[in-house]
């Protein structure tokens, strides 16, 4: 399993069409991941697990979101004013 | 790019683009010819002494002049629809890029592996080398490696713009809190330029945006150098 998402990291490109986001509008796509990799940090660092799974979300986001999103996000998440759910 | 008292569309830089622009071709022979009838038709109406009172009506041409119009429309949606279900597509980038809109420029993000991000401010007519092209060069470009799939996600910092490449075929409105996703392959390297095309304030007219499309060790070349001034 962890060979598996070393690899598909190893082989990343870029962001691979996601069926869930077949469309132009990419906002919820972006948002998604951006929630799945801290959701998954935080799931994975309470249970003391390696966080390498949650490299794919991070690598997806970072490709798919615009820097000041991110940027404005994670100094929300600081302040603990951001609006989605972690 | 668009030349003096141009007529027809810029030299298509890919397959999509290549396709419409046959698609173009196609139609505008079949309004060309319709015209023409019509014309005739009109001149020839007007030009005469002679006078018909009796016809009433006629079967044969009521069918004719139904059915040929059905036809034609067939003969022309068939063809865009095959079009538009193309550009509908599935397709696997090897890239990303956003191309941010703001009052007045483009930024362009790469971010699939580091952190790459530059403005790209037209270049002020007094500035500009012989050669260059007013309004529409920029201090820098949006490279990509030519004949790989590119998903640009276009969205914008403050109000409406929107990213247009017409030698490409594309054009996708930047609208801030949005990430609108559109994608070409550059068949060809070259440079194709474009215009910010939803008004946007004063200088809207002042934002090009210029893709540069190279073989992809020299893409690969550039995005070092970039990242190294950055």
């Amino acid at each position: 399993m962890a060979e598996e998402i070393e690899t598909k990291l190893k082989n990343y490109r870029t962001a691979p069409f996601d069926a869930r986001f077949p469309n132009q509008n990419q906002t919820r796509n972006c948002w998604s991941n951006y929630l799945d990799y801290h959701r998954c940090q935080k799931a994975l660092e309470e249970k003391g697990v390696d966080t390498a799974p949650c490299d794919w979300y991070k690598r997806v986001y970072k490709s798919i979101c615009p820097m000041s999103w991110v940027q404005k996000w994670d100094d929300q998440r600081d302040e603990g004013i951001f609006p989605g759910k972690i | 790019m668009a030349h003096p008292s141009q007529l027809g569309f810029q030299d298509a830089a890919s397959p999509v683009m290549e396709e419409l622009l046959h698609f173009h071709d196609h139609a505008l022979m079949i309004v060309f010819m319709i015209s023409t009838l019509v014309l005739y038709i009109i001149i020839a109406m007007v030009t005469t002494d002679l006078t018909n009172k009796y016809i009433l009506d006629s079967q044969e041409i009521e069918v004719i002049w139904t059915v040929l119009p059905g036809l034609i429309l067939i003969l022309i949606a068939l063809p865009s629809l095959r079009i538009l279900y193309l550009m509908d597509e599935i397709n696997d980038p090897h890239l990303t890029i956003k191309a941010m809109g703001h009052q007045w420029y483009w930024s362009y993000e790469y971010t699939d592996y580091e952190e790459l991000g530059f403005d790209s401010y037209m270049i002020p007519t007094q500035d500009l080398s012989p050669g260059q092209f007013r309004l529409l060069e920029t201090d820098h470009r949006m490279v990509v490696p030519s004949e790989s799939p590119v998903r640009v996600l276009v969205s914008a910092e403050d109000v409406l713009h929107s990213w247009a490449v017409p030698a490409l075929g594309v054009k996708m409105d930047a609208v801030p809190g949005r990430l609108n996703q559109t994608a070409f392959v550059a068949s060809r390297s070259g440079v194709y330029y474009g215009q910010c095309s939803e008004i946007c304030g004063a200088n809207h007219s002042f934002m090009p945006i210029v893709v540069e499309a190279v073989p992809l060790e020299h893409f690969e070349n550039w995005s070092s150098l970039m990242l190294e001034d950055a």
